[in-house]
């Protein structure tokens, strides 16, 4: 395990009743999550549920309307958006968001861009590297000629060369084939286990269940469940409506 | 015909160096276009204020040349900057013709300006080079350094934007600027920076600019509306396509010039535009 | 369909304007400004739709010089050379909007080609110049005594009713325009247009349209103007600097409402006046500037030009002054 990411050491993300939305459209109304330090936790729930909006909340690219949000004892709403990377927080977005024109070592660059990264970028870069070996071999491929799982795999790397303390992964499985799904998720578990902080996102409720500590449950902006993995995984409810189970 | 007739050879080479310069201001334009979306159309009077810049130290203040240059440059970049801060910042978020045409007050305002300040009197430098021949043809010296330095000023800016956080970042938020700030990239700083670094390419452009032609306030008139075209025949913000668009469009000119008369190869130009744009609407090198 | 009583009173007032016999220099100006109204009235029936020309000029200098060469070198009286002209405008509109349309060219692209089309009739004209007269212009023949109605050359009152009747029918295209499904298919395509492709709107045809519209009344203007004037060079006729000048007034005066352009004409050409009397031929450049300042500040403040000072509130729904959108 990497000297890179050592530093989690005690940021806690606390949302308490947050409400956001889209001009006259409210997403969200009044979430509260909390992310300890070193755990993993999801958030789950149907399309349209509020999921992709709650972590743009996080990472500052959406104003909440109401509510606090706090990393660390930080009020994160004082903090414009680009800074909250160098503050420990990095997001992986919806659909990977890669540079496709750019190289998958310039997407590394990329993420790398605040002042306090750009010392470490050869450190991370490697760390990385050694995480994926195929973004190695492919170091001077164009981000956009790559597979959507080595995409995927870019894409973390690209997050996690902020060197951040909690990692927000939105659908890091989506539109990738089951065995490439095993990987990203085995990823995501080793991840967790150099002591980052997790919250992620999923449709698979299935996998992530077992790779996370917690999770919620978001419906339509509310947080409709949350409880240890194992809990929810059990729940008749939630087998029901997400497990396909009976 | 001859190929090898010496004055065709001139005329390409000539289109070549011609082309090198049209590359400077089509960078520029497709440097701010590609970042902050929005097409500067006063670009080539910013060019003119360089020029007048360098006239005006060189053969009223009694500057050297060099000094005359090096001043010239940051000026531009100067304004660069404050046509954003002032002009395109305001109205980011406005449709983008609101923008364009409100840079287009600015070319009004920068020719106002210098026709009161200069009049509309054409001013020379008059600094000239020899000659030289190459083989049977023979170059401008003048045009050949410009060219040089044209090309020394492309290859900085593509060693800019392909080695420094600040110039990948640029290359980035081109295509995808909504998640900029989850890199820790200050959109609006980026903004500025490719704005001083345009007008400083409008800067060099000045210098190159200002040997080869007479200032006068509509001097822009004569190469801006071409250097639009070069940047939409490479596609809009596609620097690489505007650089090489910029050879082409010098190649017709002064290829079309040695077989017609000047006026006519622009009005060629001008029509192959038309015509690119027709058989390839988001520009030639388009992927 | 009952015409709006108002405007055309309007009409019938300004008609009697040459009885009170006014100075000639206030006539001139009158005449100079609706002219430059139809102009920007002409420029904005795209330009409320998104398609934003840069390059309107090329199609004053078509049909002005057009109708010049006819009288000048054949002797054909401009009554028959500006229709010709105009017809000449609207066929290099509709060869240029065509294949824009078609291919999807829009946006900047879409203005960007106009302008190359308004440079290319600039350079073209300074080019002939055996027959224009190049950069130093050309004066149309003056009549034979006697002649002066045939050659269409008048006197001021004269010039006022042509130039009133030009403005009517613009105002009136507008009125028509905006009762015809076309100008809501239009509003369709500037908001989506492939949405408005696929519930069966013809872009192309309704596109090709309004430009043929649009650059007729330019044309039409163009033409008229050099004759009043007696006088045609290539910078008032093409390019890009009297197109700029199009659409300022189009856009100071607001574009969206049938009387915005003749307000910004009427804007324009005072400003030209006041600063030619306030900074005197001393300080030629004392008006573009003043222009230009004025632009960039319509559009810091008041994107919808003065007649959206006018406009009912409810309209505005947008926070951001939706002035054109540019479907990219
Ligand atoms: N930019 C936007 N403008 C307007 N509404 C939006 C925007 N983005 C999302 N929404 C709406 O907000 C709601 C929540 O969207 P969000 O993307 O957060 O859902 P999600 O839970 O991530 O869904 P999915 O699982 O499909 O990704 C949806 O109803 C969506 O239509
Ligand atoms: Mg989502």
């Amino acid at each position: 395990m990497s000297a890179a990411m050592k530093q989690s050491a005690g940021a806690t993300l606390e949302l308490s009743n947050i409400h956001a939305g889209y001009g006259d459209f409210q997403a969200l109304f009044g979430v509260s999550l909390r992310v300890e330090p070193g755990e993993a936790v999801g958030v789950v729930g149907p399309n349209g549920a509020g999921k992709t909006t709650l972590l743009r909340v996080i990472s500052g690219l959406l104003r909440p309307r109401a509510g606090t949000l706090r990393f660390g004892g930080q009020d994160l709403l004082q903090v414009p958006a680009h800074a909250l990377p160098a503050l420990g927080i990095a997001h992986v977005p919806e659909n990977r968001r890669l540079f496709p024109h750019l190289t998958v070592e310039e997407n590394l660059k990329v993420g790398a861009f605040s002042k306090a990264s750009r010392a470490h970028f050869e450190q991370r870069r490697d760390h990385v590297y050694s995480l994926f070996p195929r973004m190695q071999q492919r170091r001077h491929q164009l981000a956009g000629t790559m597979s959507g799982g080595e995409q995927q795999m870019c894409a973390i790397g690209r997050a996690l060369m902020s060197g951040p303390k909690i990692l927000l992964l939105d659908e890091p499985s989506a539109g990738l084939a089951p065995l490439v799904v095993q990987q990203v998720f085995a990823l995501v578990k080793r991840i967790r286990e150099e002591g980052l902080t997790v919250l992620i996102v999923e449709q698979n409720v299935a996998q992530v269940l077992r790779v996370v500590d917690r999770a919620y449950v978001l419906e339509t902006g509310r947080v409709a469940a949350e409880g240890r993995a194992a809990e929810l995984a059990a729940d008749p409810a939630i087998r029901r409506s997400y497990l396909g189970g009976h | 015909m001859d190929l090898l007739d010496p004055f065709f050879l001139e005329a390409l080479v000539n289109g070549i160096l011609l082309g090198g310069v049209f590359a400077l201001p089509a960078l520029g334009l497709n440097l701010v276009f590609g970042v902050v979306d929005v097409v500067w159309l006063c670009y080539a009077e910013l060019v003119m204020v360089g020029m007048y810049a360098a006239w005006f130290l060189y053969t009223q203040a009694g500057w050297p040349l060099w000094a005359a240059f090096a001043v010239c440059l940051p000026l531009v970049s100067l304004l660069g900057l404050l046509l954003h801060l002032l002009v395109v910042k305001p109205l980011l978020n406005q449709p983008p013709i609101n923008q364009v045409l409100a840079t287009g007050g600015v070319l009004f305002v920068l020719q106002g300006a210098a026709t009161l300040a200069f009049r509309t009197d054409f001013r020379s430098l008059g600094v000239d080079m020899p000659p030289m021949e190459v083989g049977d043809v023979f170059v401008s010296g003048t045009k050949l350094a410009a060219f040089c330095a044209a090309l020394l000023g492309a290859a900085v800016l593509w060693a800019f934007l392909k080695f420094t956080y600040v110039g990948v970042a640029i290359r980035a938020i081109a295509r995808d600027r909504e998640v900029m700030p989850l890199m820790g990239v200050d959109p609006q700083r980026i903004y500025l920076i490719a704005s001083a670094v345009g007008g400083a390419l409008a800067g060099l452009a000045a210098c190159l600019l200002v040997v080869q032609l007479d200032v006068h306030p509509f001097v822009g008139l004569s190469f801006g509306p071409i250097t639009f075209m070069i940047c939409v025949m490479g596609g809009l913000g596609n620097m690489l396509g505007g650089f090489l668009a910029a050879f082409l469009m010098g190649l017709i000119i002064s290829v079309g010039g040695f077989w017609g008369n000047t006026e006519y190869s622009y009005v060629i130009a001008f029509l192959f535009f038309i015509l690119t744009i027709f058989a390839r609407p988001r520009g030639l090198f388009a992927r | 369909m009952k015409l709006p009583l108002l405007p055309i009173l309007l009409l019938v007032l300004l008609a009697g304007v040459p009885l009170l016999s006014p100075p000639d220099y206030f006539m001139h100006l009158l005449i100079t400004a609706l002219l430059t109204a139809v102009m920007g009235t002409g420029w904005a029936m795209m330009g409320r739709f998104g398609l934003v020309s840069f390059g309107h000029g090329a199609f004053l200098g078509a049909s002005a010089y057009t109708m010049a060469l006819l009288w000048n070198e054949l002797g054909i009286t401009p009554w028959l050379g500006i229709p010709v002209g105009v017809l000449v405008a609207v066929l290099l509109g509709v060869l240029l909007g065509y294949p824009c349309f078609r291919l999807r060219v829009v946006g900047h692209y879409f203005a960007l080609v106009t302008l190359a089309a308004g440079e290319i009739v600039r350079i073209l004209v300074t080019a002939l110049r055996e027959h224009t007269g190049g950069s130093l212009g050309m004066t149309p023949n003056q009549a034979p005594p006697g002649g002066g109605f045939l050659a269409m050359q008048f006197d001021k009152a004269g010039f006022w009713w042509v130039a009133l009747g030009a403005w009517g029918l613009a105002l009136l295209a507008w009125w028509l325009l905006d009762r015809s499904m076309t100008s809501k298919a239009l509003a369709a395509i500037a908001e989506d247009e492939d949405a408005a492709a696929s519930v069966g709107i013809q872009v192309t045809r309704e596109k090709l349209k309004i430009t043929v519209i649009s650059v007729a009344f330019a044309a039409l203007a163009g033409a008229l103007m050099a004759q009043y004037r007696m006088y045609l060079n290539p910078e008032s006729l093409s390019g890009l600097g009297i197109s700029l000048q199009i659409v300022f007034s189009a856009i100071a005066g607001g574009m969206y409402a049938p009387f915005g352009p003749s307000i910004g004409a009427v804007i324009t050409i005072g400003l030209e006046e006041a600063l030619r009397f306030g900074f005197g031929t001393e300080f030629t450049g004392g008006a573009p500037l003043v222009y230009g300042v004025l632009l960039v500040l319509f559009m810091l403040f008041l994107p919808r030009g003065i007649a959206g000072l006018l406009e009912r509130r409810p309209q505005a729904r947008k926070p951001a002054a939706p002035a054109v959108q540019l479907a990219e």
